[in-house]
């Protein structure tokens, strides 16, 4: 406590001039077709976009895609995946999920400017899982695509809310010799399936 | 500690000193690609700078506003004056729960703090996990980049020092079969850990919660397995509102390598369920900048190293070359405001070209306090006498008009006939890998009046 208040006391001895805090931005680009830019992004940094009418396509959709058909250890936090076979439920440590090939979780929605999908813990029990998994499908409703990263914030609220993230692409690095490399930490891919176009 | 002598010697590898200035440039290529296609840059910049002068000039109630907040949430708040106390903090917490293995992510406050010697001295493991801070602790030497930690290694020596550290054969070499070594390997780590460190991004007032921003996922998988969370921040990284984070966010990733936003952005609003959050908020200095009107500004760095990308001295004397955490423009402003007298020499590692302030994005006048240093430098005396001395001659002949139009007429009499044993002696620094120019004839002044008098 002592030095909570001395670090105040000292920052209150220093007076310095009022600057206003700006009004919130709102006229953040927009597209004529933010799906199509959403697409356009995510293509660019790494994940790769595709469209699904409703549903119920949605495992003839997953069977087209390597990742879906080549994973032995299958999580989804979506009902009616046929290959799923990893329960989050029967989860009780984290740790066991280190052999999980692929997962498949719900986004939020989606941002058109930078291709980033926002998920939150209500659909992975475990924080651990978007990033340990080898591979990630982000399934998200094709109606919520948001032009950009203000109008992202102006619908999110943090109240009932312990940890979010915004997704953009597969986990990567350049650390070495600034070549860009897929799957530094996390998973190698990303797919996003768009849903209900 | 003088810029120049380590500069020289990175400088004196020029096939090196090339490639290193190239790769630098290629991210500045890339933040201009990315800054194009958003055709409100330019409000976003100033916006994001006033958002900041704001902050910062009601720095202590945002301050307690946030602790209040993220306390509410859950998270235990604590506050250090300088690096020591910050250190001894995050002892203390890890050794209350009996961590002995701590994964770290990036953080250039726990830099600054020196942090991880403290902590190894205290006999914890401590693992740094972003790629490029891991590359350079197995080196032990600091990051020589804000965002690239090992951008001056080429992937050969890499390769060598995963040979030795990981074990890869010899003739892994591909970046792509080093980074999954690597990524084997921290996998390993984040299992076991019993504790994660992280740096900030950005601390939210109005909701208690912390922004974490990485494009490894390092930061989610240090915090999703242990169920202790130590985040560090400087007290300079609170934001008044949410709201205010598509600001921050659009100019951050793009400025920085010109990705349109990072690929994990981590937004942590107190502990995982039965975990515990710790949030240390670390002065060190940085109330003395605040005092400082004309380097106020400085306190609004998002740490985003576009000035470093851009820099000419940057670029070709590398990070190192600075001694200092924060290398490049920004770190050449922040390092005299510790200590005057060690980093006298940063403020003259600068050609005051302006680049670094163009590039900025939140409008920090980086050459414009580079100057003010050396102003402040000179009026504190902490030069070296060499530099003083050549300052008062010029000063004295600026001083008087006969001295220095007759200094003139000798330079311009005997430059031209000097032999240049005398010419290029020791005392001339300029001419080392320079040629002197070749007197006019005439002074400017003569020309000027012949002019005017249409001659």
């Amino acid at each position: 406590m002592a030095n909570r208040n001395q670090i105040l006391n000292r920052l209150r001895s220093v007076t310095s001039a009022l600057v206003e805090l700006p009004q919130p931005f709102e006229n953040g680009i927009h597209y004529d077709d933010p799906t199509a830019q959403f697409e356009k992004i995510l293509d660019r940094v790494g994940g790769t976009a595709r469209r699904v009418a409703n549903h119920s396509e949605l495992p003839n959709t997953l069977e087209q895609l390597d990742v879906y058909r080549s994973s032995k250890q299958i999580l989804s936090t979506i009902p009616d995946i046929p290959r799923a076979n990893v329960d989050m439920e029967r989860i009780k440590d984290p740790r066991d999920l280190q052999q999980l090939d692929l997962a498949i979780l719900r986004g939020e929605f989606a941002v058109a400017e930078n291709a980033a999908v926002w998920v939150t813990e209500f659909d992975a029990k475990h924080r651990i899982t978007h990033v340990i998994a080898k591979n990630l499908i982000l399934v998200v409703p094709a109606n919520q695509i948001v032009h950009n990263l203000h109008e992202a914030y102006s619908r999110l609220n943090f109240d009932d809310m312990n940890y979010g993230v915004f997704i953009a692409g597969p986990s990567k690095t350049a650390d070495i010799a600034a070549t860009l490399v897929k799957g530094a930490q996390g998973p190698c891919t990303l797919h996003v399936l768009l849903i209900g176009t | 500690m003088n810029h120049a002598v380590p500069a020289a010697e990175f400088a004196s590898n020029p096939e090196r000193a090339h490639w290193h200035s190239e790769s630098v440039w290629f991210m500045r290529q890339k933040r201009d690609s990315a800054v194009r296609v958003i055709p409100e840059w330019e409000t976003l910049r100033e916006l994001a700078a006033q958002t900041k002068a704001h902050a910062i000039s009601q720095l202590p109630d945002y301050l307690e506003q946030f602790e209040q907040n993220a306390k509410r949430r859950g998270a235990h708040v604590h506050w250090a004056s300088n690096a020591d106390e910050h250190n001894r903090i995050v002892h203390q917490i890890l050794a209350a729960n009996d961590a002995k293995l701590v994964v770290k992510s990036k953080s250039m406050l726990t830099e600054e703090c020196h942090l991880n010697p403290f902590l190894t001295d205290q006999g914890l493991e401590v693992i740094d996990t972003d790629l490029g801070e891991r590359i350079v602790q197995l080196r032990k030497e600091p990051p020589s980049h804000i965002v690239a930690p090992a951008i001056h290694l080429k992937h050969h020596e890499v390769a060598e020092l995963f040979h030795d550290h990981l074990g890869t054969p010899r003739d892994a070499t591909e970046p792509e079969e080093l980074v999954q070594a690597a990524r084997n390997s921290l996998r390993d780590y984040f299992l076991r850990a019993d504790a994660a460190i992280t740096g900030v991004n950005f601390a939210v007032a109005e909701t208690g919660g912390l922004v974490v921003c990485t494009n490894e996922g390092n930061v989610d998988m240090g915090t999703g397995l242990p169920s202790l969370h130590i985040a560090c921040m400087g007290i300079e990284k609170i934001i008044p509102r949410a709201q205010d984070l598509g600001i921050f966010l659009r100019l951050l990733a793009r400025s920085s390598t010109g990705q349109p936003i990072t690929v994990y952005t981590s937004h942590f609003h107190g502990p995982q369920p039965n975990g515990q959050l710790h949030i240390v908020l670390v002065d060190n200095g940085r109330s003395n900048i605040l005092k400082k009107e004309q380097f106020r500004r400085s306190l609004s760095c998002i740490r985003c190293g576009a000035c470093l990308n851009t820099c000419p001295v940057y670029r070709r004397s590398g990070g190192h070359s600075y001694g200092y955490t924060l290398p490049g423009p920004i770190g050449s402003v922040i390092a005299p405001s510790y200590d005057a007298k060690q980093h006298y020499s940063l403020p003259y590692a600068s050609s005051l070209c302006g680049s670094c302030t163009d590039v900025c994005p939140v409008k920090i006048d980086l050459h414009h306090q580079l100057l003010a240093w050396r102003k402040e430098l000179a009026v504190t005396r902490v030069l070296p006498w060499t530099k003083r001395t050549a300052m008062r001659l010029a000063s004295i002949v600026l001083k008087y008009t006969w001295l220095y139009r007759l200094l003139g007429f000798l330079a311009r009499k005997l430059l031209s006939c000097l032999p240049r044993m005398i010419l290029y002696n020791r005392l001339n620094i300029w001419g080392r890998q320079r040629e002197l120019p070749l007197p006019p004839s005439h002074s400017f002044r003569h020309w000027y009046r012949n002019r005017r008098h249409g001659k």
